[in-house]
């Protein structure tokens, strides 16, 4: 006899996530994963100016912002055949990297630290002891035995007076806890210091896009001017700011990140066996070096890997018809006539919502219980996030990936199966945020040689007028969102936006089951996840937060009336 | 409450602030206020005296981006009051529990603190369908009206709960309200923008607790401290614009000059906000000085307002001077160019001369 136990609401994610698992035996024998909010942003993207699309899809997600104003100014400049200055490219590289450095920080602190420390058991440890392994773990400076003192102390009267905050209730004692006082200790140290830390980052989206959350971009380019001889635009203080900005980062991936990353996971070295999942990737690959349309020197690349064969990578093709369908068995949604898979090109989006009146107990799974749709590849299930970008990169022979991805299973002593693994999500966005780090270093060289060489455009003025448009094109914007493979598709009719289309990292991998009763990777990952005690589902939460969930952006589609709406989607 | 006595200064103390470190806190979130030093003293007393007020943060149909950017706060010590002194009940952001135990937090500080929770929202309401956004099974509209039966007083975070944002804007497929329209008989603060600014999230917070009043608000509800000033009058482009210097294409010469940006579509003359003084994660720039125009985040509406790039024909409230279109025009007549130009500066110059002057003026007298 198995149980059904529901984790509704999934905290420390973005937006709405229900999971409803089946437990048998102390272990998960099946799972689902509901999406329960719909916002519509497609519908009120039709009739609209494409220039204004980045800044309507971009408050699609404000956790991972930037990565949907990114994706949708490709798909208008892809749409209109504008190729954008290198400066341009370079400031969108140096965004997109500041977006990963604090997106992939704040989710191991803030997000998913605290499925794997012990808030309390932080109370038990010794000061003297903790500084002297944090110490030896890093050279990180806030590392005395004053320090740990202080901040046990702080935490001591926190938690003596009764009100625990964002900290009550958490599953502290849990017999899944395995980190010793000292390492809790140091991890809560670091939950604090990161809080400080990660606002310091985005301030490179604060100069070159005015404001963060949801700074500025531009069809064509960017919007900040470069001029080093001029007070109000990017010049040498700016510049100089946005070195340190990104040293100080560096600083703190390589010296409170990655060696906490390193010490926590000997702790966790099951979990390098549990959580695997889909054996599918996908990545789109991004960070062009030159030019977006050079997709073979982007520094994380496009492809596919098929049952963890990591000897060969298969292309994936962006404009191919054939390979990209979406499913709505399992989505509050119908499709006219047809009711089988569809490629996007032939999509509708009708709504439906058939789920149990609010308010409920359980869904009904057994029909339509999610508003995600279900996003196949070539009819296979593709997981999409980090490690699919690590396994793509290592797979196809990169050597900088191959270098980390090797440090990483020498140093933990695990082979490499244990990537494929809820520990493995969780290291592969740690290592990549480390390349990050450094690539990002690099393009703000190349940004600083193009300006000493005389280039300062930020912009093409070329198709920014409308009336130098073709009357109907559409166009396709790939990226990769730090939760995974993201792409924007848009159909221009008469200046204005005929129809717009996203299928999202949590798409892929939050999505229901599709018509032949596959399940995509947050489901198929908790097959077999041992659960300790039902009422306290720790381990629920480490599988599905190791693909750091965004919810908001996964859920977009809908059509009030049930009318047909013929959204473009190809790939 | 478990410890009334606690204040938060007591707090501050016992984490191993001095109480120089801690007036330097008021006088921090004084500056940000805008307040004299008799209201830095103020502050300081009642953060002294007051004790915890517990928050539930609820999130419907949103982005997260509020938190984000309430997370983004900049003066070192608000991070650690938010989490610690408001005693942050209830989150789905942060909050270490999930499921039954989050509903538990929630339930908790619900009964045990009726009447005295503050409750923060961040995200707009569905009502055409209870479907459109669940949580526990439970839909947005049933949440927020239990929720907000026992709240003080509410915090409509961003334009998302003061207006509906994005998801409302034609044709508002899913009937995404604001909270006000759906919650009545409840004091509710509208801290308006996509996102609002992380010091003016920190500064209704400190607000609240150390005047323990609801800020004085506009006739949108929004908080007069943050949100009684154009952004164009409080842009540092503003003198071009009185020139008659324009940028006329992005990236153009006078882009690269950082001219007036009214011509590519800047909402700075409709939107009140506090962008040009406070600017954006502590101080460092704010859209138009990074060479974008104001897209009017923080007005209700924002996204039916024409296309973001074409501009403003002209606008209300404005006194002596053309408008754009007109001093543009004079700006571009070849004779004369330099005459009318210098004419419109040289005024400009004056009257900010004279502006400077006094506020100089005043500081040594004070």
């Amino acid at each position: 006899m198995s149980k059904r136990i529901v984790v509704d609401p999934v905290t420390r994610i973005e937006g709405h996530l229900r999971v409803e698992a089946e437990i048998k035996d102390g272990k998960i024998v099946d799972a689902f994963s509901s999406g329960t909010m719909v916002r519509g942003l497609e519908i009120i993207l039709k009739g609209r100016d494409p220039r204004d699309a980045w800044a309507f899809t971009e408050r699609v997600c404000g956790v991972c912002t930037t990565v949907h104003a990114l994706a949708s100014v490709r798909s208008v400049e892809n749409a209109l055949d504008i190729k954008i200055p290198p400066n341009a490219e370079l400031i969108r590289n140096l965004m997109f990297c500041a977006q990963y450095m604090q997106d992939h920080v704040v989710h191991f602190y803030h997000l998913h630290a605290l499925d794997w420390v012990d808030v309390v058991s932080a109370l038990k440890a010794d000061p003297a002891e903790t500084s002297k392994l944090a110490q030896t773990i890093s050279k990180w400076p806030k590392s005395s035995p004053g320090y740990f003192s202080d901040l046990k102390k702080r935490l001591a009267k926190f938690v003596e007076s009764g009100q625990l905050g964002i900290f009550a209730n958490g599953y502290w004692g849990h017999s899944a806890y395995k980190l010793p006082s000292e390492v809790n200790l140091i991890g809560v140290a670091h939950y604090l210091e990161a809080l400080e830390w990660q606002k310091e980052i985005v301030k490179i989206h604060t100069i070159f896009g005015g404001k963060n959350p949801h700074p500025n971009y531009l069809v064509g380019g960017v919007p900040c001017s470069v001029n080093i001889n001029e007070v109000n635009a990017i010049n040498s203080e700016r510049l100089a700011y946005v070195a340190d900005l990104l040293k100080g980062a560096t600083e703190f991936i390589e010296q409170v990140y990655i060696p906490d990353l390193m010490a926590i996971a000997p702790y966790y070295l099951d979990w390098g066996g549990i959580g695997g999942g889909l054996s599918n990737y996908l990545s789109y690959g991004d960070l062009p070096v030159n030019g977006y349309a050079d997709v073979d020197n982007y520094k994380f690349p496009r492809g596919i890997i098929m049952n963890r064969d990591l000897s060969k990578v298969i292309p994936v093709d962006a404009t191919d018809s054939e390979q990209i369908q979406e499913s709505i068995a399992n989505s509050y949604y119908t499709y006219e006539g047809d009711s089988g898979p569809k490629h996007p090109w032939e999509g509708q989006t009708n709504l439906n919502y058939t789920g149990p009146k609010p308010p409920y107990d359980y869904l009904d799974v057994d029909q339509q219980y999610s508003w995600l749709k279900t996003p196949r590849w070539k009819g296979n299930a593709m997981e999409v996030g980090p490690l699919s970008r690590m396994l793509v990169g290592y797979a196809s022979g990169r050597e900088e990936f191959k270098e980390v991805v090797h440090w990483a299973l020498k140093t933990l002593d695990v082979p490499v199966e244990a990537l494929f693994s809820t520990l493995g999500r969780t290291a592969a966005r740690g290592l990549e945020t480390k390349l990050i780090a450094g690539w990002s270093m690099e393009f703000f060289n190349s940004l600083m040689a193009n300006i000493k060489n005389g280039d300062d455009r930020t912009f093409t003025k070329e198709r920014w007028d409308p009336s130098s448009w073709p009357t109907d094109v559409k166009g396709v914007g790939l990226t990769e969102a730090p939760r995974g493979a993201l792409a924007h598709w848009i159909v221009i009719k008469d200046k204005l936006i005929e129809n717009y289309q996203l299928v999202v990292p949590s798409t892929w991998n939050a999505s229901p089951r599709d018509e032949k009763g596959q399940r995509s990777a947050y489901e198929e990952s908790l097959i077999g996840t041992p659960i300790a005690d039902p009422e306290n589902p720790l381990e629920i939460l480490r599988t599905i937060h190791s693909f750091d969930p965004c919810i908001a952006c996964a859920v977009h589609l809908y059509d009030e009336k049930g009318s047909y709406v013929h959204q473009i989607q190809t790939f | 409450m478990s410890e009334k006595d606690k204040t938060l200064y007591q707090e501050i103390r016992d984490k191993g602030y001095s109480r120089r470190e801690f007036m330097k806190f008021c006088g921090m979130m004084g500056a940000i206020l805008g307040l004299q030093s008799t209201g830095i003293a103020q502050i300081a007393k009642a953060l002294e005296t007051k004790s915890r007020i517990p928050i539930l943060w609820m999130h419907f149909q949103e982005c997260t981006c509020c938190s984000e950017s309430f997370i983004r706060s900049s003066h070192p010590i608000v991070a650690d009051i938010i989490l610690d002194k408001v005693s942050l009940d209830y989150t789905e952001t942060l909050m270490a529990a999930a499921g039954h135990q989050a509903e538990k937090s929630l339930h908790d500080t619900m009964t045990k603190h009726a009447g005295e929770y503050i409750l923060m929202v961040e995200g707009s309401i569905p009502t055409k369908n209870d479907g459109y956004c669940t949580i526990g099974g439970k839909s947005a509209r049933q949440i927020l009206k239990e929720v907000a039966a026992g709240a003080k007083a509410i915090v409509a975070w961003g334009n998302c709960a003061s207006s509906g944002c994005v998801q409302a804007a034609n044709p508002n497929p899913t009937g995404a309200k604001a909270v006000h329209e759906v919650i009545h008989g409840k004091p509710i603060i509208n801290v308006q923008g996509c996102p609002p600014i992380a010091e003016v999230m920190a500064g209704v917070v400190v607000h609240l607790l150390a005047f323990e009043r609801i800020p004085q608000l506009d006739k949108l509800g929004r908080p007069k401290e943050f949100y009684s000033r154009r952004v164009h009058d409080t842009c540092y482009r503003r003198p071009n614009y009185d020139a008659g210097l324009f940028v006329e294409s992005f990236d153009d010469e006078n882009a690269k000059k950082g001219y007036c940006l009214y011509k590519m579509g800047c909402r700075g003359p409709n939107t009140y906000n506090s962008c040009g003084v406070i600017k954006w994660n502590n101080g460092v720039s704010f859209p138009n000085q990074s060479g974008h125009p104001c897209i009017g985040c923080s007005e209700a509406n924002f996204w039916d307002n024409g296309p973001f790039y074409k501009h403003l024909q002209s606008f209300p409230g404005f006194g002596v001077e053309k408008t754009a279109d007109k001093i543009g025009l004079i700006v571009g007549l070849a004779t004369g160019v330099g005459i009318a130009t210098h004419a419109i500066s040289t005024n400009i110059l004056k009257r900010r001369e004279i502006a400077v002057g006094k506020a100089e003026l005043e500081e040594k007298e004070s």
